[in-house]
């Protein structure tokens, strides 16, 4: 069934259909009007799960990395200065192992204040030990949600699913509803491995020593190090959980199968335009303009940003001759930071091709489809290098 | 409900294990091990960082026989508030959940989650082991830690402010219960445990507990210095049941009669070593002028409006 | 459709034991002695007084007829003899013991 409904009030929907149990939110701007929703399903009896309208976005990732220990599905929103407040609890929940499902509702961050979109909220989060999701329209919105819940139980790290702030979060977009039988299927109950329980007491999350040490039984249990080690090559691992995902998703609703980069006219190209969010598909519509002016350019919308899909980033790019990545977000002091990735990426490539970074729309400053043909005119040429620095779209110095 | 435990009747049973790392005379140690007596089996515990974290343990040997969740500082109340929303979603709603926290983690970086369960009615203990000041980072000033006490960032003539009266602030969230206890009192506490446990919804349980290495006493007399605050009027016994203020064990026998004078309790502890004899004069007249609100049975009022003269 | 991945999810979970701090009874200095001639329920042969398993921190005195201390973990705080309305319990230095032994 197809519907017609924000972007926020998708993520609600997937969230009502992923059945989760116990949900936490903080309102802020623009993920408000989700945790209304959720609030509003719970209230009609319309959803049977625990609302918990917190007083703060630290408490609510308390919430769900508490529910979540006791056993239950959880689910939180936010943006910007709500997702930079949960910081300490981003790394917590990751340490844990808890597969909390989060929306970021991307705003770029204070000061100064902007309720306006960037990726700066996200980004700056990358090393948390969270996976992170981006969707470009409202049915990615949805679907992802699903995906998420689906993937931060298997591999047990909890996943964000980011999407654009108003872009997304506010326009109304028709996409279709996935029907709950097919999300039963695609998406078992939650079982986790252990949960807070008074007949089997542990006690999770003490002090761990820098060296391993024997438990009760006189075994071997690991040191911080080997947890933390265990995080990250579990996060590697979980990108062929990701492939895999996507397939069974595409198999039982017939759509998506892109788990990491969805190209646009990327096959035939010379250049790729690469960027994540609503942008990439924004910039289809540049890319077939240029196409009748005779470039060979197509862009590349990047689904999947942490765990880094540097393996799948290399195979799709390293035969062309140029890279373009825009971004929302820096590392200020720096470059952008999926620039410096994907540069990373393809470096033990032989044949590499050039790679260019814009930052654009920060604040939510508007990003105009000739701003962005200009630039792809310009940096669509065999003459163009690899730049160190990002050029800026849009500041008007 | 009124239980009156025994020393010859409070169970035997223990639920913290022996060789854990709390410090010798730790008085921490004797009301974690007398409050659990109470909570039960049935129960979940949330801590944050504190004293607490060390005497339970180092991954992968825990020193409480009961489930725990270690959660970050400033969350312990939210992190209740998940747990029982698990449980509801669970219909495990049966078992209890307690926080424990110390001063720093209830009265300082936790209060904000604290007020925030407590407004919201989630059915949880949250009990406040009240040592005065940071003492697992090496005793630095707490918003509890009494007025002239010595701490290592406090100035050379010791804490220049009043503690804030935190049992006052979750009397005024509206709780059902709320009650003061000490860890010279273990039976007192059983009982306020036990008795807290019949309530629906938030309760809150504050607990002096002297600290040997933190206060500056020998091991020895942990008890005795409790005893003596409680003795001396500085720090009150009582409970708040459904508003309803009164003193209770010893605070209650003192009632009308002549208290210790305070200089007792301060020339037992290095932390009060720069007190002037002016001071204590002054903390004499403060302590005097609390108990006279007690015995004018305006007590409520008294209760909350003087306990955070403690010294 | 449902395919399995083994991970070794290695999570910080400890499980309840005793001793995580070692033999504590090694920190001690002064170990209680416990005269069983003054002891309240040693001394009537009923179940008395265990103001020491009371107030013991530790949790390592026996509340029976005839206390009992653990000294394997004791950390000879010394609240018991401090607490015993008695005076049963006498705080010995443990070198003097060793040394006893020795001899």
């Amino acid at each position: 069934m197809y519907i017609i409904e924000s972007g926020n009030v998708a993520a609600a929907l997937g969230v009502k259909l992923a059945e989760a149990a116990v949900i936490a939110a903080y309102p802020i701007t623009p993920q408000t009007p989700l945790t209304e929703k959720l609030s509003e399903l719970v209230d009609a009896g319309e959803m049977d799960a625990q609302y918990i309208p917190v007083e703060s976005e630290h408490s609510a990732l308390a919430v769900c990395i508490a529910a979540s220990s006791t056993g239950s599905r959880t689910f939180t929103a936010t943006s910007a200065n709500g997702l930079l407040y949960m910081n300490e609890q981003l790394h917590w929940a990751a340490g844990a192992r808890l597969p909390i499902v989060m929306c970021v509702v991307n705003r770029g961050i204070g000061a100064p204040w902007t309720v306006w979109n960037d990726h700066q909220d996200s980004i700056s989060q990358r090393d948390a030990g969270w996976i992170q999701l981006y969707a470009c329209d409202h049915q990615q919105i949805i679907d992802s949600v699903l995906k998420a819940f689906r993937l931060a139980e298997t591999v047990s790290v909890p996943v964000m699913v980011c999407y654009d702030g108003y872009i997304l979060s506010h326009t109304y977009m028709p996409f279709e509803l996935p029907e709950a039988d097919q999300v039963k299927k695609f998406l078992p109950a939650f079982t986790p491995e252990y949960f807070l329980d008074p007949a089997c007491p542990k006690n999770l999350n003490t002090v761990t020593l820098p060296d391993i040490r024997p438990d009760v039984r006189g075994n071997a249990a690991p040191g911080y190090m080997e947890i933390r080690h265990n995080l990250h090559t579990d996060m590697r691992k979980s990108l062929d959980v990701i492939t895999d995902i996507e397939k069974d998703f595409k198999e039982i609703f017939g759509r998506g199968g892109y788990p990491f980069i969805e190209p646009y006219r990327v096959n035939d190209a010379d250049y790729v335009a690469l960027c994540m969010g609503s942008l990439s598909y924004h910039l289809r519509d540049v890319i077939d303009m240029l196409r009748d002016e005779g470039i060979a350019v197509g862009v590349a919308g990047l689904r999947v940003y942490r765990p880094f899909p540097d393996k799948a980033i290399a195979d799709a790019f390293a035969h062309k001759k140029g890279l373009i990545v825009f971004e929302k977000a820096l590392s200020y002091g720096n470059q952008g930071a999926l620039f410096a990735d994907v540069k990373a990426a393809l470096y033990a490539k032989a044949d590499r091709p050039f790679v260019r970074n814009y930052i654009l729309g920060l604040g939510g400053r508007e990003i105009q489809t000739s701003q962005l043909a200009d630039v792809l005119r310009s940096s669509c040429r065999p003459s163009s290098t690899t730049t160190d620095t990002p050029e800026w779209i849009g500041l008007k110095l | 409900m009124t239980v009156k435990t025994t020393i010859l009747n409070l169970p035997e049973e223990e639920y913290v294990h022996p060789g854990n790392r709390a410090c010798s005379g730790c008085g921490l140690s004797i009301i974690y091990r007398i409050a659990l007596k109470a909570l039960g089996r049935d129960t979940i515990l949330v801590v944050p960082p504190s004293c607490l974290t060390v005497l339970q343990g180092l991954y992968p040997i825990a020193a409480t026989q009961l489930p725990c969740l270690n959660v970050t500082f400033a969350s312990t109340a939210a992190a209740a508030t998940g747990v029982l929303g698990a449980l509801r979603a669970q219909g495990r709603e049966k078992t209890t959940v307690a926080a424990w926290a110390g001063d720093g983690g209830t009265a300082d970086i936790g209060l904000q989650a604290l007020s925030g369960a407590c407004e919201r009615g989630e059915n949880f203990i949250f009990f406040c082991y009240d040592n005065e000041a940071y003492m697992n980072t090496g005793v630095q000033r707490s918003g509890t830690t009494p007025r002239h006490v010595l701490t290592t960032t406090t100035p050379i003539t010791g804490k220049a402010q009043k503690s804030k009266d935190v049992p006052a602030i979750m009397a005024a969230h509206g709780l059902d219960y709320v009650a003061t206890a000490s860890a010279s009192y273990p039976l007192d506490l059983y009982d306020k445990t036990l008795k807290a446990k019949t309530f629906y919804g938030p309760r809150y349980l504050h607990i002096q507990t002297p600290c040997p290495a933190g206060w500056g006493f020998s091991p020895e007399l942990s008890v005795k210095i409790g005893r003596l605050a409680v003795e001396t009027g500085l720090f009150t016994l009582y409970e708040i049941e459904n508003g309803q203020f009164r003193l209770t064990g010893q605070s209650a026998k003192m009632l009308g009669k002549k208290r210790l004078p305070v200089r007792d309790y301060f020339k037992t502890q290095t932390r009060f070593k720069t007190l002037t004899d002016d001071n204590i004069d002054e903390v004499q007249e403060e302590v005097d002028l609390k108990w006279k609100g007690y015995e004018n049975d305006c007590a409520l009022h008294a209760g909350i409006e003087y306990q955070g003269v403690k010294s | 459709m449902e395919k399995e991945f083994k991970f070794a999810c290695k999570k910080s979970h400890s499980e309840p034991g005793p001793g995580d701090g070692g033999r504590t009874g090694s920190w001690r200095v002064l170990r209680p002695i416990i005269d069983y001639e003054k002891c309240i329920p040693a001394k009537k042969n009923k179940k008395a007084c265990f103001s020491c398993w009371l107030f013991c921190p530790d949790g390592v005195i026996t509340k029976t007829k005839m206390p009992a201390i653990d000294l394997e973990y004791c950390k000879g705080c010394g609240i018991c003899a401090e607490e015993c309305p008695t005076g049963a319990i006498t705080m010995v230095e443990e070198t003097l013991l060793i040394m006893e032994k020795e001899e």
